[in-house]
């Protein structure tokens, strides 16, 4: 074998090694989630249920089918979701800085839930609400850059306008806030902006888990362009791709997913920032595999953290306050590592 | 195979930077396009490769104006080596060099072995072959543009576009990239070279082409047009032009 082909193929079996070892991970996390909690199940009772069916715990299949296992996969694809959002973001914007609420998908999901809430809305309509405003808002930020970035570079205008629409909605999520009846309301309103993956039920899950299936598949088809998009607009239109029309449609599927998520789980930060960055430095910024390890990795850490978030204490930790307070340091000396290589 | 300008107006809206340019860039030569800053060059390029849209008139390639073509079938034709730049991730010189084989692939493709093999052979071509593995933005200028070269012979089109392709290098590096353009000459390939060296045109025996005062001027050979009252009427300055050997003619700017 010539040198070339011997450094490629050790890239290679790297490669298969780190997608071997997430998926192994991902499954080892998904078993410790099953099993911590309130009710702790043990490990081999959990293994002989589900290779034969039977459970010395009458309790197990109950726990195990009703609570953990719809919050279990909620958290997969919640993390899942954030984290392919953000880094196909990273790579339309050209920006390692950027998470998916650059375009205010968040800032108008919440203002849809608090509205919803403080229209004493049931729970359907509230994550209807704020499903349809996270949407709103980012077709609001792209008409925006639209009519007023004509001649302007198009990722600043769209950044700006994003901007700009993530600061109005955030206005009007004060304004409900400030207006919501304090003890009924304002408590609801709070909570589901902090985030949780508490409610999240199997009817819930039927319904949000085609329409991410249907937004992943083309940002992962679309792995390769979004590498060309490095090199900038012109780099990448002189190299043949039509970007205008990745662009919409990477966006298209980025907001869909993430209001799909944002409305069943609230608003839950910094997972579509770190992990991309975490997923760059295990397989390198190519997308075709980026992408496939964002969703890896968010998912594991998404797991991890809503345990601590649930047997952490007796009372449940808001999932916002914890991935902010785990997810910020570790942010910080995962950079402080890995700067130089990765940028 | 041609590229056609015809009677075209080129810049932005309400402020046209260039006007009446009529060009042809044909497969076979190099033409090397001088002009002082803010010229008009880039917008010339751009416009070239339909990223600006003419104001008026027409750009054709093989005789079919430029905005009928999918952006695809055009980087399969024309490729661009814009000048050296940041790169906002840690991407390998083979994935920069693979980026030239996007116009090839299907619509959601990645390079396969083929693509590969053919990135490595343009490498070669540059004696750049034993950076594949290093990281692009690790790369000094001069390795940079090269890789640049590299990615845009990998698109295997039949025009090059460069904007100034040695700005930002040294002097060394300049004349690196100078050979290269020379040996990628032959007949299939057409070559258009923003410089800001009239010695370049000399170095590549090349056409000239003078964008000046608002429009371009498709002169002629270099030894024809670049002449001391042509530099001082482009740049403003005194510039002696002198035969070196029998050769080659070369500028000696007075200071």
């Amino acid at each position: 074998m010539n040198p070339t082909a011997k450094l490629q193929s050790r890239e290679g079996g790297r490669l298969t090694f780190i997608f071997v070892g997430l998926g192994v991970l991902l499954v080892v996390s998904v078993l410790l989630s099953a099993c911590l909690g309130r009710y702790p199940l043990s490990v081999s009772d959990l293994l002989t249920y589900l290779f034969t069916g039977h459970s010395v715990d009458s309790s197990l299949p109950t726990v195990l089918l009703n609570v953990r296992l719809p919050r279990i996969i909620g958290a997969l694809i919640v993390g899942a979701v954030l984290a392919i959002a953000g880094t196909a973001y990273q790579g339309l914007f050209r920006n390692p800085m950027v998470s998916p609420d650059i375009l205010g998908v968040s800032s108008g999901a919440g203002f849809g839930a608090s509205l919803a809430i403080t229209l004493s809305l049931p729970l359907i309509g509230v994550q209807l609400m704020a499903f349809f405003f996270g949407l709103l808002a980012v077709l609001l930020a792209l008409f925006v850059s639209r009519v007023i970035g004509k001649n302007h570079d198009k990722i600043l205008m769209l950044v700006l306008s994003g901007m700009v629409t993530g600061a109005i909605f955030n206005a009007l999520i004060s304004l409900m806030k400030y207006i919501a009846d304090s003890d009924s309301k304002l408590p609801d309103i709070t909570f589901w902006l902090m985030g949780s993956l508490a409610g999240i039920s199997f009817d819930e899950i039927k319904v949000v888990l085609p329409l991410v299936v249907a937004g992943i598949i083309p940002m992962l088809l679309l792995g390769w362009k979004l590498n060309v998009l490095s090199f900038g607009d012109e780099e990448a239109k002189a190299l043949g791709v039509n970007t205008g029309r990745l662009r919409i449609i990477v966006i298209c599927c980025a907001s869909l997913i993430t209001a799909s998520v944002v409305c069943i789980a609230g608003l839950i930060g910094w997972i579509g920032l770190i992990i991309p960055h975490f997923a760059r430095f295990l397989v390198g910024p190519n997308h075709k595999y980026l992408l496939t390890a964002s969703c890896l990795s968010g998912s594991i850490f998404m797991l991890l953290v809503d345990d601590v978030a649930r047997s952490a204490t007796t009372l449940e930790i808001p999932l916002g306050i914890l991935i902010s307070l785990i997810g910020a340091p570790l942010f910080l000396v995962f950079l402080s590592r890995s700067t130089k290589k990765s940028w | 195979m041609k590229l056609e300008i015809q009677n075209g107006m080129f810049g932005y809206a309400g402020n046209a930077v260039l006007k009446d340019v009529n060009f042809e860039l044909n497969t076979g030569e190099i033409v090397c396009l001088l002009g002082k800053n803010g010229a008009g060059k880039t917008t010339l390029f751009k416009s070239m490769l339909g990223v600006l849209k003419p104001l008026s008139g027409s750009i054709l390639l093989n005789g079919k104006p430029i905005e009928h073509w999918n952006r695809q079938q055009f980087a399969r034709l024309v490729g661009y080596i814009p000048q050296a730049r940041s790169l906002p991730f840690p991407f390998t010189v083979m994935d920069v060099v693979l980026f030239g084989r996007t116009a090839h692939l299907s619509a959601f493709g990645s390079p396969g072995k083929r693509d590969r093999i053919l990135a490595g052979e343009c490498m070669d071509l540059l004696n750049i072959a034993h950076l594949q593995h290093r990281t692009f933005t690790h790369l000094s200028g001069g390795e940079q543009q090269l890789v640049i070269i590299a990615r845009a012979l990998a698109q295997q089109p039949a025009f090059l576009i460069m904007d100034e392709p040695t700005s930002s290098l040294d002097f060394g590096n300049q004349i690196n990239i100078i050979r290269q353009v020379n040996a990628l000459k032959n007949n299939a390939l057409g070559i258009m070279m923003a410089t800001h060296s009239p010695d370049h045109a000399f170095m590549c025996n090349a056409n000239v082409a003078v964008v000046h005062q608002g429009t371009l001027r498709k002169a002629g050979h270099a030894n024809d047009i670049i002449s001391e009252q042509v530099l001082k009427e482009i740049y403003g300055v005194d510039v002696k032009v002198r035969p070196l050997d029998d050769t080659r003619l070369v500028c000696v700017p007075e200071v």
